[in-house]
């Protein structure tokens, strides 16, 4: 993507490869914030159809603006940072919760050829930035100074590193299938038609890396951290203002992302589900699956009460590591011995 | 001046590195210790970006600043250690620890001198750093983890299973009087065994049946 840009800008010149790496950036981010803030509200719609309700309905044709007002609001508002906070730490935490969410994508393609940085490692880099955005929490938590918000990022640091386990390895499955940790690999592997998606042999650990995904947001019902029937907002309790909208920004985008890590990994990516379908661009199938993941979390946030947080430890530990421990070896096992094993390594 | 920005790079990670290092140890708060010893692994995580070990970068920060720097932290928050009182001493211990680490380093260079390389590993120690563009380098170390040191991999392996179960049996211990739940047990429990329907006549009342089940 940066490439093509650089074509296009003429292809000559150190200073100009830079303006087409800030081209792409910028021509990833700003649709990714704009769709966050109608995430938001497809959110609400969806959540508010399920319950027989209308949604948010006034500021704009159907509410699509509510989300901008929302932000607006925000952005009005004081700013309060708490006088027994660790100020420094207290306002560092929504900025690195934000940029987290924002630098996963700089390795999601979006096409062929339509990523901001094709990196061999691009799934574990997913990985790692997606573990690294308990730290938002856990400093905010802290910064804090106060027992709600404490409560709230210690459980989700225990809850994001036991569910880290179990969709690392789902990854393994999947990269056993593919023979690479390259993100345009793993959806090449799955070219053709709607069968050679992922999601058919891979079913049943679909479904886990769903759930662990549901958890690794935070979602519902999963939102234990925030849960606002005991801990009344759990870590974000002290913000307000700019500093709450980058938490709330930073958890939609991290569930967009999610939800492009499962069309990648499972539903062939920006591939047409038929041949005859390829006439369509690529990242508009893509983005389409995007939607659907996005669906997905909407309805079980809509359908699902909220767990028990032994219960969730519970189903980490002891139900999704050791069915996720069994996959692996049975993906490998029949991988290795019904010769199945990508051959270019 | 000819720097390049690699070198650029390079040093900048290299000094985030060695600064935050030293503020892990300086620090007067321990959980802001933490903070920069995450720093100092994520600018490590860099530095093998730099040198084209992209894999391992990528696992320095899954597995240090993703899980064991996350429960460290967890755990400095957790304490209610007073740091600056164990901090007091300092002075009066600098002659002993002065005197560990001036052995360990006399150590570390007599180590490098008198170190001598076998046959094979040699060629292996190039081997990570594939000179061919189409191997990568997460292939490369996977085919020589798993073919000339199988058996050290396997062996350390061992070693951490050895190490978890470890912990898991000095740390577990049973309390009577905890109620667990039976999840098993409560999924399968049918209404005919939860309750039952009674006609009550009026003005009679009624005596509860003892608990079943």
């Amino acid at each position: 993507m940066v490439e093509a840009l650089f074509n296009l800008f003429g292809g000559e010149g150190e200073f100009l490869y830079f303006v087409a790496m800030v081209a792409a950036v910028l021509a990833v981010v700003l649709p990714l914030l704009l769709a966050v803030a109608f995430s938001v509200y497809f959110d609400r719609k969806i959540w508010a159809a399920v319950q027989m309700r209308r949604g948010p309905n006034v500021v704009g044709p159907f509410g699509l603006l509510q989300s901008f007002a929302d932000g607006l609001k925000l952005f009005l508002k004081e700013t309060i940072i708490p006088a027994g906070a660790n100020k420094i730490i207290f306002l560092m935490a929504p900025m690195i919760t934000f940029v987290l969410a924002l630098i996963s994508w700089a390795v999601i393609p979006f096409d062929a050829d339509m990523a901001i940085a094709d990196l061999n490692v691009g799934i574990l880099y997913i990985l790692a930035i997606s573990s690294l955005g308990v730290y938002g929490i856990i400093m905010s938590g802290w910064a804090s100074n106060s027992r709600y918000a404490f409560l709230g990022a210690l459980r989700s640091a225990a809850q994001m590193v036991s569910y880290e386990v179990s969709i690392g390895f789902v990854l393994v499955c999947v990269l056993i299938a593919v023979g690479s940790l390259n993100l345009n690999d793993i959806v090449e592997a799955q070219a053709g038609s709607v069968l050679n998606w992922h999601i058919w042999p891979f079913l049943p650990i679909y479904v886990i890396f769903f759930i662990s995904a549901l958890a690794e947001t935070n979602r519902p019902p999963f939102d234990l951290p925030e849960a606002e029937a005991e801990l009344v907002a759990g870590y974000q309790v002290e913000y307000s203002s700019m500093a709450f909208a980058l938490f709330f920004l930073g958890e939609y985008a991290n569930i967009l992302l999610m939800s492009a890590v499962m069309a990648i990994l499972f539903l062939g990516g920006w591939h047409a589900p038929l041949p005859v379908l390829e006439f369509i661009p690529g990242w508009i199938w893509f983005l389409g699956k995007i939607g659907f993941g996005f669906f997905l979390f909407a309805m079980v946030k809509a359908f699902v009460p909220r767990y028990r947080y032994d219960q969730l430890m519970r189903l980490g530990w002891k139900v999704f590591l050791p069915l996720s421990l069994f996959f692996v070896v049975f993906y490998a096992a029949i991988f290795v011995y019904g010769g199945l094993l990508p051959t270019n390594g | 001046m000819d720097i390049s920005i690699p070198d650029m790079v390079f040093y900048l990670f290299a000094s985030i590195t060695v600064a935050s290092g030293v503020l892990v140890i300086s620090a007067r708060n321990p959980v802001h210790s933490v903070l920069w010893l995450i720093l100092a692994f994520f600018s490590a995580a860099g530095l093998f970006v730099l040198m084209g070990a992209e894999f391992l970068a990528m696992l320095l920060v899954v597995v240090y600043v993703g899980a064991v720097a996350v429960l460290f932290l967890f755990v400095v928050m957790m304490l209610d250690i007073n740091f600056s009182e164990l901090r007091q001493g300092m002075l009066q211990h600098l002659p002993l620890g002065g005197l560990i680490g001036f052995v360990l380093l006399g150590e570390l260079i007599a180590l490098s001198v008198a170190w001598t390389f076998g046959d094979d590993v040699a060629k292996n120690a190039a081997s990570p750093t594939p000179t061919d563009p189409a191997v990568t380098n997460t292939e490369a170390l996977g085919q020589l983890l798993y073919t000339d040191y199988i058996f050290i991999f396997q062996t350390a392996g061992l070693i951490l299973l050895v190490a978890m179960i470890g912990a898991i049996v000095l740390t577990l211990r049973d309390r009577p009087g905890v109620r667990k739940q039976n999840i098993g047990a409560q999924v399968n429990r049918r209404p005919e065994e939860a309750f039952d329907l009674v006609d009550v006549e009026s003005g009679k009342g009624v005596s509860l049946p003892s608990k079943k089940g």
